[in-house]
């Protein structure tokens, strides 16, 4: 039942199969069963019971309200949500109540969803691992699944121990945790850099950005004002396109949400792909590309191209320089947002009371981690009146630089591109913290942040495995508010994949999940 | 692409199974990570370091906030091997459209209680500050002993 996708699991409740509440038991005793996870922060169970509890009601009466009413989800915890705890994972949000709902989740409430919690993520959103959380990094879920254990057992003839599991990826990592394990359905996360695909990827399901100024900011703690997009994590394509008709859509709390109506759609059954126009992007074939990637995503042009796609390789010039024009544009933009946490209306104050300066110094060196506080300064600088020019306006030019690069290819008549998602997969924990945040940064959103700068849509789609029993994903853009042409190509190719859901290593005696590895390659 | 194949084929000794000789995308990177500069002299002077300090509210803490810093600084110039001659800056992927203005009308509100339940110390309706108009002490009270003696 938890395996199942959104879809497959609103059928189960149209026809009677499970009755909300019993869907959200199983839901909360299963986040029980993997709370070692450490994907949700807050768990909301009297809430979810609650919600769970009025959608019995109206399946009984035979109303429900749609394809969302009485499934589990979960929010990441930088979207605000009245009466519930919202912290970005930081010592500054401690402790904080919105007194509204982000307009996201309000639509996800009113369509009768059944909210389990907030998930873990990287302090503010900044990181790429879900590693630099006050409440302790996201583990990934793959990490105790059967294909993992048994492929990296074998390979280094050592029993392992527990400090050997994988990140999840990030800043979404708390979401697309909770929803490759199975504790939910969907999973709300953001986007400014990635850090919804990037964690989707690491994960093995399906993670969508959609186009900047469709689905409403209103209510997520900002990040990049000019990037930032809500995210959608689910299992499968449909999911994501049935998620998406339900949040897109003007915003009177959000004026940078366009006007022009919504249609809501679902993807055709059967796809044809040979009037399409697949672009292969050769500045994705960056360094450090892991070689199993580059064959996955060299196959998958050939299969494209098979099934009578037309696949052509197009050039995105100034890609190598965006990561570092997200970097200054990002850093500014971080240091211009995080000014409002200054401890007077709001989350941590610190106990320094000598000045309202040294208030606001001491409050922000207290509730901001090593991370944040980095980039404030970095933007700090960016922006100071003499570098003004020669950081933040010349990035903002070679921003224009860069999607222009975008427009150029699909004026060309390109409908989307396939690229790869990240260049590897998934670090293992003790590896990933070698580096620092800005440098594991600069290497997982390489190939993701390009489409936050044009402001594009792109998913995220489950591919193969690694060698090391770890998923593997391709990243399809696509032209901007063409979010069904993107998604309906997305399923053409999830469906040639048929890539397998996680399974959890599960013991033979007792079928819980196998949390230490030296006891599960001993009896492998 | 019929034209490259033999010409990939010739080049490429033996078979690889995971590069089809016709696939589209390209065996081998196609650009270079920008060496990082090493042993390079502090950019940042102890004066920048002390306005960037009252700038931000947030202090360098130590030796290797500057140096990353310095590190984020030296990322940040690979922009300028980048021509921009002539190129309009873009602050807004949304430029072309027209910005959506509500009616100037209260719309949400009346949650004075939830907000001020928020705060730490408040006094009636009011939240309160310690005194203002004080500036933060100088760097050397502040403690950034450390920081200097690096620089």
């Amino acid at each position: 039942m938890l395996g199942m996708s959104l879809r497959e699991a609103a059928a189960a409740l149209r026809l009677g199969q499970i009755k909300p509440t019993e869907l959200c038991q199983k839901c909360l005793s299963f986040i029980k069963e993997t709370s070692f996870l450490n994907a949700y922060i807050t768990v909301t169970e009297d809430f979810a019971l609650k919600q769970a509890a009025e959608a019995d009601e109206r399946f009984i009466q035979g109303k429900p309200l749609g394809d969302l009413d009485g499934i589990p989800i979960a929010i990441k915890d930088n979207f605000s949500t009245a009466g519930i705890e919202t912290t970005c994972a930081s010592r500054m949000l401690k402790g904080y109540i919105a007194p509204y709902n982000a307009t996201v989740v309000q639509k996800l409430f009113d369509q009768g969803a059944v909210f389990m919690g907030k998930t873990n993520l990287d302090e503010f959103a900044m990181g790429s691992g879900s590693t630099d959380s006050i409440f302790g990094p996201v583990k990934n879920p793959w990490s105790y699944s059967r294909s993992y254990i048994d492929k990296t057992s074998l390979s280094h003839h050592a029993a392992k121990d527990d400090s050997d599991w994988v990140i999840t990826g990030g800043s979404s990592g708390g979401s697309a945790c909770a929803v490759s394990a199975g504790t939910c359905y969907l999973a709300i996360g953001s986007d400014t850099g990635g850090s919804t695909r990037n964690p989707a990827s690491h994960c093995g399901v399906v993670g969508l950005k959609p186009t900047y100024g469709l689905v409403s900011r209103h209510g997520l703690i900002p990040l990049v004002n000019s990037m930032d997009v809500p995210g959608i994590v689910t299992r499968c394509v449909d999911d994501a396109a049935t998620v998406l008709g339900v949040l897109a859509g003007h915003d009177p709390y959000d004026s940078t949400t366009i006007q022009d109506p919504f249609q809501p759609f679902s993807l055709p059954e059967k796809v044809d792909v040979r009037n399409v126009c697949i672009g292969i992007p050769k500045e994705y074939h960056a360094p450090g590309l892991s070689a199993e990637i580059l064959s996955l995503w060299s196959e998958t042009a050939d299969l494209l191209e098979n099934a009578g796609a037309k696949v052509v390789e197009v050039s995105l010039p100034h890609t190598p320089y965006s990561i570092v024009c997200y970097h200054v544009l990002c850093t500014a933009e971080v240091a211009s947002n995080m000014a409002r946490f200054d401890g007077l209306e709001y989350g941590h104050r610190s106990d320094i009371d000598d000045s309202t300066e040294a208030l606001y110094a001491a409050t922000r060196r207290e509730g901001f981690n090593e991370v944040v506080r980095g980039r404030i300064l970095s933007g700090n600088y960016f922006l100071l009146k003499r570098n003004y020019e020669k950081y933040f306006v010349k990035a903002q030019k070679v921003r224009r630089l860069i999607a222009d690069d975008f427009v150029k290819v699909f004026n060309s008549g390109v409908h989307v591109l396939l690229t790869p998602t990240t260049l590897g997969d998934a670090a293992p924990y003790l590896e990933f913290i070698q580096e620092d945040n800005r440098t594991r940064s600069a290497q997982e959103d390489v190939f993701t942040q390009c489409a936050n700068m044009a402001g594009l849509p792109a998913v995220t789609v489950p591919a193969a495995l690694s060698s090391r029993g770890l998923p593997l994903g391709l990243q399809f853009i696509g032209r901007a508010f063409c979010e069904q042409q993107l998604l309906t190509i997305a399923k053409w190719f999830e469906k040639q994949i048929d890539f397998s859901p996680l399974q959890f290593n599960r013991d033979s005696e007792n079928g819980n999940i196998v949390q230490q590895y030296s006891k599960s390659a001993s009896s492998v | 692409m019929w034209f490259r194949a033999p010409l990939c084929t010739a080049w490429i000794s033996g078979f690889r199974r995971s590069l089809s000789a016709q696939s589209k995308v390209p065996p081998k990177p196609t650009w270079d990570l920008q060496p990082e500069i090493r042993n390079q002299k502090p950019l940042i002077s102890l004066d920048t370091i002390d306005h960037l300090e009252r700038l931000a509210l947030v202090d360098f803490g130590n030796v290797e906030g500057v140096q990353r810093l310095e590190k984020a600084i030296q990322f940040a110039d690979q922009l300028h091997n980048v021509n921009t001659e002539g190129v309009e800056p873009l602050s807004s992927v949304l430029e072309d459209r027209t910005l959506y203005i509500r009616n100037d009308a209260v719309a949400a509100g009346n949650c004075t209680e939830l907000l001020l339940e928020n705060a730490r110390t408040v006094v009636e309706e009011y939240f309160v500050a310690p005194p203002g108009n004080i500036p933060l002490p100088a760097q050397h009270e502040r403690g950034l002993s450390e920081v200097k003696s690096s620089s």
